[in-house]
């Protein structure tokens, strides 16, 4: 049972890491037009320029 | 340098006055927020910001499908009406919204802030969860309380972060000496977190931390599509008091804000303007549309010494009209204080959930509180008891009825936005429900409030180019008519010279060495016959009659045949003359209608349906129907409305079609039916797991089976609103 003394640690830095990504996108506002976004990616005319903000 | 810096920071600059004025519209219109109600697909998204980034001076255009909507940034060489016109022409429908008045970054950043409190909650469930299994299934001595202990390291922080909303506003409703459905919910919080520290301390066998957190999670999951929905309707509430930019014409041509005109300004109001003050005409004579504030269909002639009201479009001649009164001292701001009045009375509707919670609350508190007492009285061991009170507050803790609620208004509310509809206000889809009668208004409502041609091909071709060349000019709604359907036809016109409006008259002009005139019946010479016409006079020839009647707005037969089959009462109440609102009311198919009625007598009529107990729905879009609309049950206006009219109704179609309105009865019925059985749901569950509890057996995996399965539940009830037929 002395893994757990690495797993749990591991495993809540990897959580961790995961939630810190969630920050990052609902800061880059990658959840403001979801249904746009969904839209967009099958358009042709985006390839060139892609979302700039 | 400096001039780029002065025009960037309107704020900041310390330029004179009249520089500030002369360039106001220049700054305003640098960043642009039109309103998009038909977009719906990709290629929508592409024709949109292809035909915007196609206009000279517009540097960037961004479609947000979600919110319906783009934003543009433009320099000064282009203005709003250009790229509305472009986007009409391109065949999108499109309004202007104020985009200061917006502030969706204000809106944005409290959404992201219950967006990272439930990603925090969910995270610290997630976890604490996990440990929680290996004490399930058998961890016992250290090993537990290790785990204990590692799951209050991650859980106390998190909920001292995430739970914060329910706190707030559980310790502001007791402040205010109320019981709200937040004040259980803290309680449960707090006394779940603290027992289990306590527990954790004294190497107990229970710890609820992750009922704890898991009850944060469902709750702020409830509390964010909350946000959302209310989010799309404050930010189209807003947005409908945005659509009426507020902008007046001084006399030397400087456009101004509303605000900065006082009493005794000179404004120039052109043709195709609204009215934007109560005034008196000083010079100029012209044709007004008043429709929107009376429902007279047909054009008032106005000249020097004519009183004007705000919200009345100028149709034919520019005008000089002197203030009377501006702003809030405007006839259109008065109306506000019987609107008021007639609001208070609706506001006193309690939605459901508050109906919920009011028996709810307390009897949670006096549950736990029994069972306190009744394991101190019996066994005598208050560790026990209030282990046990902790437990009986966990499982009745209102999760699923948290989630009850948002969850079916945010699949009805989707649903009906997809259809077209903006749910405005938090209760409308309940009172919706309920309703019984129909009250439709008929200029702009289930008119177009615009004339449709009735005799074209009835006219000669030459008389008909000659007509078309006469009315491509003119912004009477008889001309534009005319204009239109010439331009349907192939859109052929006569050579004309020497084209002139004669404003409150006319438009004169020379043909073929002959004064040709297209205007009213006393102008021109001609008898006038009971209907809407204009009449062509050619050289010497007899007049010629163009005779109108109203076009229907797109899905107005639709909407009400379908409200009569399904029960309702359809009523139809005008201000027009009788003759035209008998000849609408036999078109769609109500039998009940009344003419000529004052905009008080709209809203008595509405009253006196209340009183006999009916449940009125009221469909209008103009100045005489807003106190009828404030004193509904509940109201509906379509988006070409007034902004005074928008603001007050519950309901706003943001399309040109009236067919959603039997959708969204049905929607709400069965919306209101989910909401009950989600509450049935949530009381079966309590009812199984209460005795449970006050026996003394109810473990924290009890608890979190409890509250998983009933939050479940409860939302996919709500789902299946969205496949409905």
């Amino acid at each position: 049972m002395n893994v757990l003394v690495f797993l749990i640690p591991i495993s809540l830095f990897l959580g961790g890491l995961g939630l810190v990504a969630f920050f990052w996108f609902i800061k880059s506002q990658q959840f403001d037009d979801p249904q746009g976004d969904a839209e967009r990616i099958l358009a042709k005319d985006f390839d060139d320029h892609p979302r700039s903000e | 340098m400096s001039y780029a810096q002065m025009s960037a920071c309107p704020a900041c600059s310390a330029a004179p006055a009249a520089e500030t004025t002369a360039r106001a519209r220049d700054v305003k219109d640098t960043h642009i927020v039109l309103s998009l109600p038909a977009i719906h697909c990709a290629a929508c998204i592409s024709g949109v910001e292809r035909t915007l980034m196609g206009q000279a001076g517009v540097k960037a255009a961004r479609v947000n499908l979600t919110l319906k909507r783009a934003q543009i940034e433009t320099d000064h060489t282009t203005d709003t009406e250009t790229l509305l016109k472009a986007l009409t022409d391109a065949g999108y429908e499109s309004y202007e919204l104020d985009a200061g008045a917006l502030s969706a970054t204000q809106t944005d950043r409290q959404g992201r802030a219950i967006l990272t409190r439930l990603a925090v909650a969910g995270f610290a469930m997630m976890n604490v969860m996990l440990l929680s299994v290996a004490v399930w299934s058998g961890a016992s001595d250290a090993t537990r309380d290790m785990f204990h202990l590692i799951s209050a390291v991650i859980a106390v922080p998190a909920i001292a972060f995430s739970a914060q909303p329910f706190f707030i506003s559980a310790s502001n409703a007791l402040s205010a000496r109320r019981l709200n459905m937040d004040v259980p919910i803290s309680l449960a919080i707090i006394l779940a977190a603290g027992m289990s520290l306590f527990e954790t301390f004294q190497s107990g066998s229970h710890a609820y931390f992750d009922a704890a957190l898991s009850l944060t999670f469902f709750l702020l999951a409830g509390r964010y599509l909350d946000y959302r929905t209310r989010s799309v309707a404050r930010s189209a509430a807003q947005e409908l008091t945005a659509l009426e930019v507020p902008r007046a014409t001084l006399e030397s041509g400087a456009i101004v804000p509303i605000n900065t005109v006082s009493k005794g300004d000179i404004l120039r109001v052109v043709p195709g303007a609204r009215v934007p003050v109560d005034g008196i005409v000083t010079q100029g004579a012209s044709e007004l549309d008043r429709s929107l504030l009376t429902g007279e269909t047909l054009p008032v002639g106005v000249d020097v010494g004519a009183v004007l009201n705000a919200g009345e479009i100028n149709l034919t001649g520019p005008l000089l009209v002197q203030v009377t009164a501006a702003g809030q001292d405007s006839s259109l701001h008065r109306l506000a204080d019987l609107v008021a009045m007639a609001e208070t009375s609706r506001n006193r509707y309690t939605s459901l959930a508050d109906r919920a919670a009011q028996i709810y609350a307390p009897a949670v508190h006096l549950l736990s509180f029994v069972a306190f007492i009744g394991w101190v009285w019996m066994s005598g061991d208050i560790r026990h008891a209030l282990n046990v009170a902790v437990a009986v507050l966990i499982i009745t803790c209102p999760c699923a009825l948290g989630l009850a609620v948002p969850a079916v208004t945010t699949a009805a509310s989707g649903r009906l936005f997809r259809a077209g509809m903006l749910i405005k206000s938090s209760t409308a889809l309940e009172r919706l429900a309920e309703i019984d009668t129909v009250v439709f208004d008929k200029t702009g409502t289930l008119t177009e409030g615009c004339p449709a041609l009735s005799n074209w091909h009835d006219i000669s071709v030459e008389n008909r180019e000659i007509a078309a060349a006469l009315a491509v000019g003119s912004a009477h709604p008889l001309s534009v008519a005319i204009a239109d359907e010439a331009k349907k036809l192939g859109g052929k016109t006569a050579p004309l010279r020497d084209v002139t409006e004669v404003p409150g008259q006319g438009v004169e002009a020379r043909w073929n060495g002959q004064v040709v005139r297209l205007g009213r019946a006393s102008w021109i010479g001609a008898e006038a016959l009971p209907q809407t016409a204009t009449y062509l006079k050619v050289g010497d020839q007899p007049p010629v009659a163009f005779t109108f009647v109203d076009q229907l707005r797109a899905g107005a037969q639709a909407a009400v045949t379908a409200l009569k089959a399904q029960g309702k009462h359809v009523v139809l109440l005008s201000g027009d003359a009788p003759a035209a609102v008998a000849d609408i009311a036999g078109r769609v198919g109500i039998e009940a209608w009344k003419a000529s009625c004052l905009p008080m007598e709209k809203a008595l009529r509405v009253g006196e349906l209340s009183r006999a107990g009916r449940k009125v729905l009221m469909v209008g879009d103009g100045l005489n129907d807003t106190a009828a609309l404030a004193a509904a049950h509940v109201s509906i206006s379509p988006a070409s409305a007034l902004d005074a009219t928008r603001v007050l109704s519950d309901i706003v179609l943001l399309g040109k079609s009236l067919a959603p309105i039997s959708e969204a009865t049905q929607v709400s019925v069965s919306a209101t039916r989910r909401i009950k059985e989600n509450f049935a749901v949530a009381a079966g569950y309590n009812m199984i797991a209460i005795p449970v509890a006050l026996a003394g057996f109810a473990t924290p995996f009890a608890a979190a089976l409890a509250m998983s399965l009933s939050s479940i539940t409860v939302s996919l009830n709500a789902l299946r609103l969205r496949g409905l037929k």
